[in-house]
């Protein structure tokens, strides 16, 4: 257990200080990983021998990925996208791995481990590149929303990849390891359930399993999350999720599928699912631990002794993929009509080989594809590329940019059209009304609620709507807080409420919040927790009902609009004193309860200036179309 | 230097701003000239509840007071008329002690649909632009404001066809300039029927 609990502290360690080091000089975190373990690994030499043992482990980080990629892929943004991602997705992909292959073979590799090799450099690092988008706020621009659609392609590509490597395996490698097997006398069978099965028979074995995963996820996950989130017990939640990836990965594995392929696919049936977001949000941290781990491990399993047996080659086939990648880019950015910087930042920006090369070269060793020490060095060659990338973003921002500056400047500023997302957050009577209105006039919105039945409600008359905890940092993140323009606080729990608004000023300030209020005492707590505009929910209904009552009791309509216009602009004009001394309150009191107290104190000063104001000669509700006195014409002659 | 510069208040009326193609970049200059408070009514109050206390001090505050609208039935837009109820007050404006506005200088801004050729006796709408608005003239001479004839553009509804717009607002800009440096021959401004022909003959060296 000691020596457990040693290891795992080595592992978090490094981790703890490489990946943050790493971020900072806009590596990314996968590149912080990979020198953690080269650090820990053949450096220091601390870890060794398990991190086979623990690599095996930390794959599961992928599938778990390729989970959430599932959840991302909403079939109709899919079906929106399909020109980009199958022309500009599918080309990248064909050409590079073609060019690669042809490289390969022509350099005596045989064809099958070209074709591997081709495949596996075809792929860019998703991580590194969408996070420098995303520092560098080049995700909106033309540049960055195709690099987005390749990447996309390309994670969906891995999937028929992972099924089709292992059709690749050599016949020599393959005797080899069973000759290792059959040393090593059977130490543990496999289990599985289609071993021994005829052809036909493990075909419908495969098509049922497949069927259970995607039946299943489409209709027996909601009553599943449903009868789990009415426990209301968050970590109940998260042992449902783990249970669901678990689970389909145990299945897939039974029958010899994949287990990536299965969760991607659960993934992809449950994309529409109201607890989406939730599931994200569960899953998440678990991938990004495992993931990181996955990473470490592959760094501390490079072999230094081949680096410097090869150090010529691992450059020069870094130098040629990546020129191989750029110029493919170049070329369908000319063919897609990508213009000026963009076409630029499109080709440099993906010329790297990225972490799912790592994944598929690990998986390529297993199904002896390609032999171990060529894996080495071309493990070498994706982090090498990788490394470099950063280099290829500052190249992109001192000289390229420069060079169509002046040119775009010229373009007239675009109006804008894009609105971002707004967040609503509850989605009670309140909520509801907002988002109707918000959809009403083409905003788009993303709504959570944390009870299940105010859910299902909505999907009913089909409001698209999450299930999950809004107050919780990780499901905000997953629902998109950092790109939302809006937050919008309908919640029924006051103090919750107000923490949200501080976490979300404080974490995201250009993310305006707007927040319903219970009273008063919580108005003024949202405002001082910094909530850009507060409403109390009964303010205005409660005017309106006045307003009728005294058109009833026999006032002009027009009148009575007048009065309460009157009203609402006293309050305006005695908020902010209001709001000052309600903080001064607070500070000095020592018991917050002495709210109630302090709000009467205040109605009474409103009522007060109201009736002092009666008096006054132009009293503030008389005023407007004040007719001239009487004797006006006189006056004015007597004027002149 | 810009010590004694004339201040100039633009008023803006317009209730379907995304439809104009006039008016709106015509707001859009004044807003970008340096001399000129440039304020959109309907966007201040878009319920109608007009600050009178607000209207009134910015009125103090500047030397020129321009209306920019699309001409509605032969007057202004609604908004405007509600803030000349509302904010001319007796006692501020007019009557007894109400001399607020005496001496500013006061100009309409307007686009018309209708040709020259409409707004004559002879034409379809009978009257002159300058005739129809007469009672914004008679309130800026009950107020003691100096009245300039309207500064038009008319058949403004295909002004971007025929590409007349770009003008116009540049002829704004420079009466804009005009009236800020106080070089506008105001006499002859104020006797025409409209403002818009020979208008660079009006800027004094």
């Amino acid at each position: 257990m000691t020596a457990y609990f040693i290891q795992a502290f080595i592992y978090l360690c490094a981790a703890v200080i490489a990946v943050p080091l790493a971020k900072r000089f806009g590596l990314g975190s996968v590149l912080g990983y990979l020198m953690a373990g080269v650090v820990i690994g053949p450096i220091i030499g601390l870890v060794g021998s398990e991190t086979n043992t623990l690599q095996h482990f930390a794959e599961f980080g992928v599938v778990m990925m390729l989970f959430l990629v599932g959840l991302e892929l909403e079939p109709r943004m899919l079906w929106d996208m399909r020109n980009k991602l199958i022309g500009l997705g599918g080309l990248q992909i064909g050409l590079t791995t073609a060019i690669i292959t042809a490289a390969g073979i022509y350099f005596g590799l045989s064809w099958s481990i070209a074709l591997t090799v081709g495949l596996i450099f075809a792929l860019s690092s998703t991580a590194i590149v969408l996070q420098t988008f995303n520092e560098k706020a080049l995700s909106k621009t033309e540049g960055g929303k195709n690099a987005f659609s390749v990447l996309l392609f390309q994670d969906i590509a891995v999937i028929p990849m992972l099924a089709l490597i292992p059709l690749l395996a050599l016949p020599e490698l393959v005797e080899q390891a069973q000759a290792a097997v059959g040393q090593a006398a059977q130490q543990h069978e496999e289990l599985s359930l289609v071993a021994g099965l005829p052809g036909w028979a493990y075909g419908i074995v495969v098509m049922l399993a497949i069927a259970a995963v995607v039946v299943g996820g489409h209709y027996l996950s909601r009553p599943l999350f449903r009868y789990v989130a009415s426990s209301g017990l968050r970590e109940i939640f998260t042992a449902t999720a783990l249970m669901l990836v678990i689970g389909i990965a145990a299945l897939m594995s039974l029958v010899g599928l994949s287990p990536a392929l299965g969760t991607f696919l659960a993934g992809v049936v449950l994309a529409n699912s109201e607890f989406r977001h939730e599931l994200e949000s569960n899953i998440e941290p678990f991938k990004g631990l495992l993931l990181g781990l996955f990473f470490i491990t592959v760094g501390a399993g490079i072999d230094f002794g081949v680096l410097a047996s090869n150090v010529g080659p691992v450059l020069g086939i870094t130098a040629g993929v990546m020129l191989v990648k750029a110029l493919v880019l170049f070329l369908l950015a000319l063919i897609f009509r990508i213009k000026n910087s963009d076409r630029w930042l499109f080709a440099l920006s993906l010329a790297q080989a990225g972490e799912f090369g790592f994944v598929l070269l690990s998986y390529t060793v297993q199904n002896h594809v390609i032999p171990t020490d060529l894996a080495q060095m071309l493990s070498l060659v994706v982090a090498l590329s990788m490394f470099l990338t950063p280099g290829l973003f500052i190249f992109f921002d001192k000289v390229i940019v420069p060079r169509f500056e002046h040119f775009e400047n010229d373009r007239e500023a675009d109006e804008i059209t894009e609105n971002g997302t707004v967040i609503i957050a509850g989605i009670g009577r309140f909520g509801q009304m907002v988002n109707r209105f918000l959809r009403a006039n083409k905003i788009d919105t993303v709504v959570l609620d944390h009870q299940i039945s105010q859910v299902e409600n909505l999907k009913k008359i089909n409001v698209k709507s999450f299930y999950g905890d809004a107050t919780q940092p990780d499901l905000l993140h997953t629902a998109g807080i950092e790109d939302a323009t809006m937050l919008v606080i309908a919640i029924d729990n006051n103090e919750r409420a107000v923490e949200l608004t501080k976490y979300v000023k404080h974490t995201y300030p250009k993310v305006k919040v707007f927040a319903r209020a219970f009273d008063r005492g919580h108005h003024f707590e949202l405002k001082h927790a910094g909530a850009d505009f507060i409403i109390s929910e009964t303010y205005h209904s409660a005017l309106e009902l006045g307003k009728e009552a005294l058109i009833s009791l026999g006032v002009h309509p027009f009148k009575a609009e007048q009065k309460k216009a009157t009203l609402r602009e006293l309050e305006l004009c005695y908020k902010d004193s209001l709001f000052e001394s309600w903080k001064k309150k607070t500070e000095d009191s020592k018991y917050s309860a002495h709210f109630r107290e302090l709000f009467i104190e205040l109605e009474t000063a409103i009522a007060k200036a109201m009736k002092s104001d009666h008096f006054d000669e132009q009293a503030r509700v008389e005023r407007g179309w004040t007719p001239p006195p009487k004797d006006y014409e006189k006056r004015m002659n007597r004027d002149e | 230097m810009s010590e004694d510069k004339k201040k100039i208040l633009v008023l803006f009326a317009h209730p379907s701003q995304e439809r104009s193609e006039v008016n709106k970049p015509l707001f859009t200059a004044c807003q970008q000239h340096g001399d000129v408070t440039a304020i959109d009514l309907y966007r201040e109050y878009p319920t109608f509840h007009i600050d009178i206390d607000k209207e009134q001090q910015r009125l103090i505050e500047h030397d020129v007071i321009i209306f920019l609208f699309p001409l509605y039935w032969y007057s202004t837009p609604a908004i405007l008329k509600q803030w000349q109820d509302l904010v001319l007050e007796y006692g501020f404006a007019y009557g007894a002690n109400g001399h607020a506005l005496q001496g500013k200088t006061f100009l309409c801004a307007v686009t018309a649909g209708g040709s020259e050729a409409a707004y004559q006796k002879e034409g379809y709408n009978h009257f002159s632009i300058r005739e129809l608005l007469h009672p914004l003239e008679q309130t800026a001479s009950l107020t003691g404001m100096i009245y300039l004839a309207p500064f038009v553009l008319f058949s403004a509804r295909s002004a971007v066809e025929e590409d007349r717009v770009n003008a116009h607002i540049e002829s704004l800009r420079h009466l804009l300039t005009a009236l800020a440096n106080d070089t506008l021959d105001v006499e002859t401004a104020s006797s025409l029927p409209v403002l818009n022909t020979n208008l660079s003959n009006l800027f004094n060296a």
